[in-house]
């Protein structure tokens, strides 16, 4: 928020800030899910951090105790895929998450099924396995926090996040 | 190997010959605990003479401990006619049955040369007018909450025929923070909530603290290394060490009845969760189930004979037995909804667990061939049954909507008899000591 008040005198750079922003609050709320969706197509870096968690989207949902890649999550996928092929240098580790109901334990390894089947999904759209790891939090981390479904279907998610090289 | 739990009070206790009378066959006052709806008894527990405040201190807790348990009905000092002043002698049961009280504690603590703590007490049945314990018991004044505890578990089992379970610690996971960046740390404290500490500084997730059957020990999982897995605490020590080298995320773990191995999920690279043992001596690991499935949550029966788990091999999560070797796996739970978090009772009778259904969650009880299931209570969120080591209570964690966190609950096999555990912060998954040693 500092580097707003410094850099407000250019409107480049505070559009830039807007979608950073932006994706900072997506690990949040979850909606929207992309750049195109709230209208700030391209305004981030090809082949950097922003453009993926913005622009293509760097997250699926699953059903209630499901580890099926919905509809939905296989065309994100396939986008993350294709981008993942473009930059290849990123290692990637996939996230598994489940909502808050179900018990801690069996959670756990819904997240990590959840985070084998994204993986595996990326993996027969030509991502290299050998780039990607996976782990699972279960419950530990969600990101939409209130006690109904709107939450819920929110935390029932895999991440994919990028780690190092890269940009 | 395993000795009394009251020799380890730093100092030894005796059981007093002298202060114990002639017991009758059978005394007037007593509980049943099987029945199925239970009067709580109404007893007197007096404050224990002392020079300074200690005996009532001992007194208070011994109360406290009785009250919890849903069995017992204190009564208010402000009804007792009798002063006691020489716990020595025969007290004036009349004076106590006019008020109904028919148990008596009284006793004393004395400072002994060299500082430490003597403790007499003595239960009375006062309708038989008569004594049912005398006991004193040595310590160090650092170990006074252990001495009522100890005191309070005398009284419980000579009146209700089972052992007590005051004499006990809780493990359990701290929450603090914000729900979608929570910090958790091990905690550990007295059964009652007392003696309150950390184990663990909260820069690591920690999830799943479970005790050692036989050491100052415990197994639980730890985000710490990045690969979420499971390790052992020295809890006296604070050494760690990890259990076994395996290349995925390992967790649930559990002891076995002996304290020799532990129990534990190993994730498999296709996704699905398998159950392991590792010899905590040899090193030596035993995978137990192999099905493409999530298979989790083991628990040992107290003979180590059969293992408890959860697995979805049939669909949806349900609650099976298998031999200790893995074999013969075969699915107990058959209503409606999800199960999981079995738990073995330390009894062996019983099975704890975790319920869904109707978007509820239920804590109930099952035998172990899955007949007689029973839910003891259900609400918003609530899961993780632990059982007290006399295999009377439960404690588990509940968390309410919009209550922003999960709390400590004990309930009784009757489901009558509901507790709160007080913490600092937000608690969630418990396990319950054995009795000390």
């Amino acid at each position: 928020m500092r580097r707003i008040a410094a850099l407000t005198r250019s409107p480049m750079a505070v559009a830039l800030v807007a979608s950073l922003a932006l994706a900072g609050c997506a690990s949040k709320q979850s909606v929207p899910n992309t750049a195109a969706e709230i209208g700030l197509d391209g305004a981030a870096t090809p082949g950097s951090r922003q453009e993926f968690t913005v622009k293509i989207g760097d997250r699926v949902f699953f059903d209630t105790d499901s580890s099926v890649i919905r509809a939905d999550a296989q065309a994100t996928l396939a986008r993350q895929a294709q981008w993942l092929r473009q930059y290849p240098s990123y290692s990637i580790t996939i996230e598994g998450h489940a909502d808050e109901r179900g018990t801690r334990e069996y959670n756990l390894a819904l997240g990590a099924r959840r985070a084998a089947a994204t993986r595996d999904f990326l993996v027969s759209q030509g991502v290299q396995a050998t780039r990607m790891k996976t782990i699972s939090y279960g419950k530990e981390r969600p990101v939409a926090v209130c006690d109904d479904i709107s939450c819920w279907s929110q935390n029932r998610r895999a991440v994919t996040v990028l780690n190092g090289a890269g940009s | 190997m395993r000795r009394s739990h009251r020799t380890l009070l730093t100092l030894c206790a005796l059981f007093a010959a002298f202060l114990t009378a002639s017991l009758p066959a059978r005394a007037l006052v007593e509980i049943d605990v099987n029945k199925g709806v239970v009067e709580p008894l109404p007893i007197a527990v007096t404050e224990f003479l002392s020079a300074d405040g200690m005996g009532a201190q001992i007194a208070a807790v011994v109360e406290a401990d009785l009250r919890r348990s849903g069995l017992f009905a204190p009564i208010d000092k402000a009804a007792f006619i009798e002063k006691i002043s020489n716990p020595d002698v025969a007290p004036r049961f009349e004076d106590w049955r006019v008020i109904n009280a028919q148990a008596l504690v009284t006793g004393r603590v004395t400072q002994e040369s060299g500082g430490r703590l003597r403790a007499e007490f003595r239960l009375w049945d006062t309708f038989a007018g008569q004594q049912l314990v005398g006991e004193q018991f040595f310590a160090t004044p650092a170990n006074w909450r252990r001495v009522a505890h100890i005191i309070a578990d005398t009284i419980y089992e000579r009146l209700t025929g089972e052992k007590g379970y005051f004499d006990t610690r809780i493990v359990y996971i701290d929450e603090s923070g914000p729900r979608d960046r929570r910090v958790k740390r091990l905690a550990i404290m007295d059964q009652d909530g007392a003696n309150h500490r950390f184990l663990s500084d909260g820069r690591a997730i920690v999830l799943t603290p479970r005790f050692s059957p036989t050491r100052q020990e415990i197994t639980y999982m730890s985000y710490e290394s990045g690969q979420p897995q499971v390790y052992l605490l020295q809890i006296e020590t604070g050494q760690r060490e990890l259990v076994g080298n395996f290349p995925g995320m390992t967790f649930a773990p559990r002891f076995s009845p002996d304290g020799q191995k532990v129990i534990m999920s190993l994730l498999r690279d296709d996704g699905n969760s398998n159950i392991f043992t590792m010899d905590l001596r040899s090193r030596n690991t035993t995978r137990l189930t192999s099905s493409n499935s999530i298979d989790t949550s083991p628990s040992y029966a107290p003979d180590g004979q059969q293992i408890v788990f959860t697995s979805d091999r049939g669909g949806r999560p349900q609650i099976y037995v298998m031999n200790a070797d893995g074999s013969d796996p075969r699915r107990i739970s058959f209503g409606n909804g999800n199960y999981s978090t079995p738990v073995w009772s330390p009894r062996g009778d019983l099975i704890a667990f975790t319920k869904q259904s109707g978007g509820e969650f239920s804590i109930g009880v099952m035998r172990t061939d899955g007949s007689q299931e029973r839910i003891l209570t259900t609400g918003f969120l609530q899961e993780g049954p632990t059982w007290a080591p006399n295999g009377r209570v439960l404690m588990f964690f509940r968390q309410q909507a919009g209550s922003g966190g999960p709390q400590l609950h004990t309930i009784d096999l009757t489901g009558r008899n509901e507790q709160r555990i007080d913490t600092p912060n937000f608690a969630s998954d418990p396990a319950w000591s054995p009795l000390l040693e």
